[in-house]
């Protein structure tokens, strides 16, 4: 694979030669922001910490990040994946519809937020440790799942407002969270984790860790009352 | 029945004499009004759901029926007004949020009545429209600020991105899903052939419309709604929705009853659940951050479609516009408090904003002041309503303007305000497969274009009389305009002189 020192080169640059190039290798990265926004295809890992906005619009393809990422990772993505090897910043996966994100650290605020499904694609992001505030904040399809798996609260306040679709599984009891009204939060069975089970296994090949060690925490599964929580709101005028 | 009685608004009157019991109207009525009489075999009507679309009124054979405001005695006084009253009642016995659609109805200053236009006489001729060129043409993008060279002394003359116009106007934003597939395409086919543009809004943009892209504007709002990079790529210029003039704000919110079928697979979400536009852009609490995401749209777009950036007019505009200059977007869409809705929420539409004529005139100004005019192009929306008004938006600093309601009325609409019940008897504002059969795009398109190659004379013959020859030369050319009955205060906004100063 061929490989492309960037340092010093700004994001208009280091898109114009991904162009080119069906995957390669980014050294030397040092918070240019946009790389790989709207990449459909190819392969591409980054030495370094890429800045925000990493993957935008992502279309297909693979984005590998060798250590941290910053704000906006995957926003609005519609297919491909996104791998991080260390922790993200705020607001992951906006919008996303289609592909996946896995993180072995942690994600900041607003992980998830307005992530959507659509016929086919159904959205996943696993966050190895912890979550920031407003995890899922309406949630409109897709799946969430949170492994804590370094211990302490899995995800800070206010997780799920406006959630109205898809769903979250959270590795742990979750007895110190509170969750907004029109969600169910209950302990997952068996059935729950066999359907995201691909993800959590291909989690663990990726960062190395046991899967069995990892299912032996009972989860919790959050899902939505209704899809039309506005229902009841409005009087014709 | 009872203590929420409302006695209807209108009443169906129906001459009998002219009356063929042809059963037109009962056909017509998508709100269920006229009814045969299983007993007498006659035409009934029930008023209580009328709601004055005259859809009835203008198919019927023998103009047999009028519908005429209800004589019932208004209620209340000058301070409890009868509406007033009536929405208490109505939020007295459900608890809802009230629900409105279109333009905000209330009697509130509508300063393009209240400017005036120049003409010249004597001292320099005015221009003859049918005699001599006239430029309509405008151009949406930034400007170079400056005279570039290349490191070999030749000028630099590569541009940044623009759009072309043939006229100063573009059809604005209107998703699929509010209004109809068919009136979708008849914005697409006029906007193509008069060479203007449409906007998707935020409902996606449906693979049948693809091909009409250098007409189009496709928009990116909080929900990310049908936005993925082909789509993107498709427009001939992007717009991020952060407000809307007639819900500052507020999100929008397409109950999950409308989308179905073609809806839900142009949005990208499932059939029947809500499409959930939240207030605000969660990865935009500030200027920087709206940066980013124009700046993402440009690195998938590769620099190649300008990036309009969308705002409701609000108290601080001028201040805001600014920082959008700033941010890298290419165009600012400002969007007064009188602009139209598919639905929003009432206390919201008629108390939220402020007009666009003296948003545009404050937010000119300032970016004049601050040396940035140039960065950007402007682009004024809310309740245009003619070519007058165009030119006087040009006049006060715009570049181009957007419609709707104006389209939407082309197209058939008859302003009875109730898009937001899903029923239009016009095809318009429906998803009813029924009731869209009515709009047909041909004839649709035909009107609009009809419309706006009507306007566009009325620019030329506007700007004519002024001895002015290009809407390029008209711009910021407040000198052209006077206020009439205005403050002093209000002069000063608008940047203008009083009628006979």
């Amino acid at each position: 694979m061929e490989t492309i020192n960037i340092e010093g080169l700004g994001y208009r640059e280091i898109n114009e030669k991904l162009r080119g190039t069906p995957g390669c290798r980014l050294a030397g990265c040092r918070g240019q922001r946009f790389i790989g926004a709207g990449m459909g295809h190819g392969a591409l890992i980054i030495d370094g910490v890429p800045g925000n906005a990493l993957g935008a619009y992502l279309n297909g393809g693979s984005i590998t990040v060798m250590g941290n990422a910053q704000d906006a990772v995957g926003d609005t993505m519609n297919a491909g994946e996104i791998i991080v090897h260390g922790s993200i910043g705020d607001a992951a996966g906006y919008a996303m519809r289609g592909g996946r994100i896995l993180v072995k650290g942690d994600a900041g605020y607003r992980a998830g937020i307005h992530m959507k499904a659509y016929e086919d694609k159904v959205p996943a992001m696993v966050i190895g440790g912890s979550a920031g505030s407003f995890l899922g904040e309406y949630q409109a399809g897709g799946i969430i799942i949170v492994l804590a798996i370094s211990g302490g609260r899995p995800v800070g306040n206010f997780p799920c407002t406006g959630m109205h679709g898809g769903k979250m599984l959270i590795r742990g009891d979750c007895g110190d969270i509170v969750f907004p009204d029109q969600v169910t939060a209950r302990p997952a069975e068996k059935g729950d984790l066999e359907a995201v089970s691909e993800h959590i296994r291909d989690f663990c090949e990726t960062f190395g860790y046991s899967m069995d060690e990892i299912l032996k925490s009972p989860f919790t599964i959050i899902t939505p009352d209704s899809k039309n929580p506005y229902k009841q709101m409005y009087v014709m005028n | 029945m009872g203590i929420d009685f409302i006695y209807p608004e209108y009443e169906v009157r129906r001459d009998p004499i002219r009356c063929i019991n042809c059963n037109a109207c009962v056909k017509q009525c998508s709100h269920g009004v006229h009814q045969t009489d299983e007993k007498s075999g006659g035409l009934m009507a029930d008023d209580s759901k009328c709601v004055n679309c005259q859809r009835c009124v203008s198919f019927c054979p023998t103009r047999a029926i009028k519908i005429v405001k209800s004589d019932c005695a208004p209620l209340g006084n000058m301070n409890w007004r009868q509406r007033t009253v009536h929405e208490i009642y109505k939020q007295a016995g459900t608890g809802g949020v009230l629900l409105s659609s279109m333009g905000s109805p209330k009697d509130m200053p509508v300063y393009w009545d209240r400017l005036l236009l120049n003409a010249s006489q004597v001292t320099n001729p005015p221009i003859d429209p049918l005699r001599e060129p006239m430029e309509t043409r405008v151009f949406l993008g930034q400007r170079p600020e400056r005279v570039q060279r290349k490191p070999d002394g030749s000028l630099d003359t590569s541009l940044p991105p623009m759009v072309e116009l043939s006229m100063p106007v573009m059809f604005s934003a209107m998703s699929y899903g509010s209004i109809s597939y068919n009136a979708h395409e008849a914005l697409a086919r006029a906007s193509e052939e008069l060479g203007i543009l449409y906007n998707t809004g935020e409902g996606g943009l449906h693979e049948d419309l693809y091909r009409y892209g250098a007409n189009t504007i496709v928009q990116v709002a909080s929900g990310r709604f049908g936005v993925h990079e082909r789509y993107l790529n498709a427009g001939a210029a992007i717009e991020i929705k952060m407000g809307q003039g007639a819900k500052p704000g507020i999100g929008g919110h397409l109950p999950g009853t409308k989308i179905v079928g073609d809806v839900s697979r142009t949005r990208m979400i499932p059939e029947g659940s809500d499409a959930i536009s939240p207030a605000p852009h969660h990865d935009i609490y500030s200027i920087e951050d709206l940066r980013q995401l124009v700046l993402s749209i440009k690195e998938v777009t590769e620099y190649k479609k300008p990036v309009i950036v969308k705002v409701a007019a609000v108290h601080n505009i001028a201040a805001i516009a600014s920082g959008i200059a700033r941010s890298g977007a290419d165009i600012i869409a400002i969007d007064g408090f009188r602009g139209g809705t598919g639905a929003a929420p009432t206390r919201i539409r008629d108390n939220v904003g402020i007009p666009i004529e003296l948003a545009l005139a404050a937010v000119d100004q300032r970016l004049r002041d601050e040396g940035i005019r140039g960065r950007v192009t402007l682009v004024a929306g809310g309740s245009i309503r003619s070519a007058a008004d165009v030119v006087k938006a040009v006049a006060l600093g715009a570049d181009a303007c957007y419609i709707a309601t104006a389209a939407m009325l082309s197209m058939g609409c008859h302003l009875c305000h109730t898009c937001q019940t899903g029923r239009c008897a016009w095809g318009i504002a429906t998803q009813d497969p029924e009731l869209v059969k009515r709009l047909d795009p041909d004839m649709a398109a035909k009107r609009l274009v009809n419309l706006m190659t009507a306007w566009r004379h009325e620019i030329k013959e506007l700007m004519g009389g002024m001895g002015i020859n290009s809407v390029e030369a008209l711009k910021g050319n407040r000198l052209m305009l006077r206020g009439i009955g205005l403050t002093q205060k209000e002069l000063d906004i608008l940047g203008v002189k009083h009628a006979g100063e």
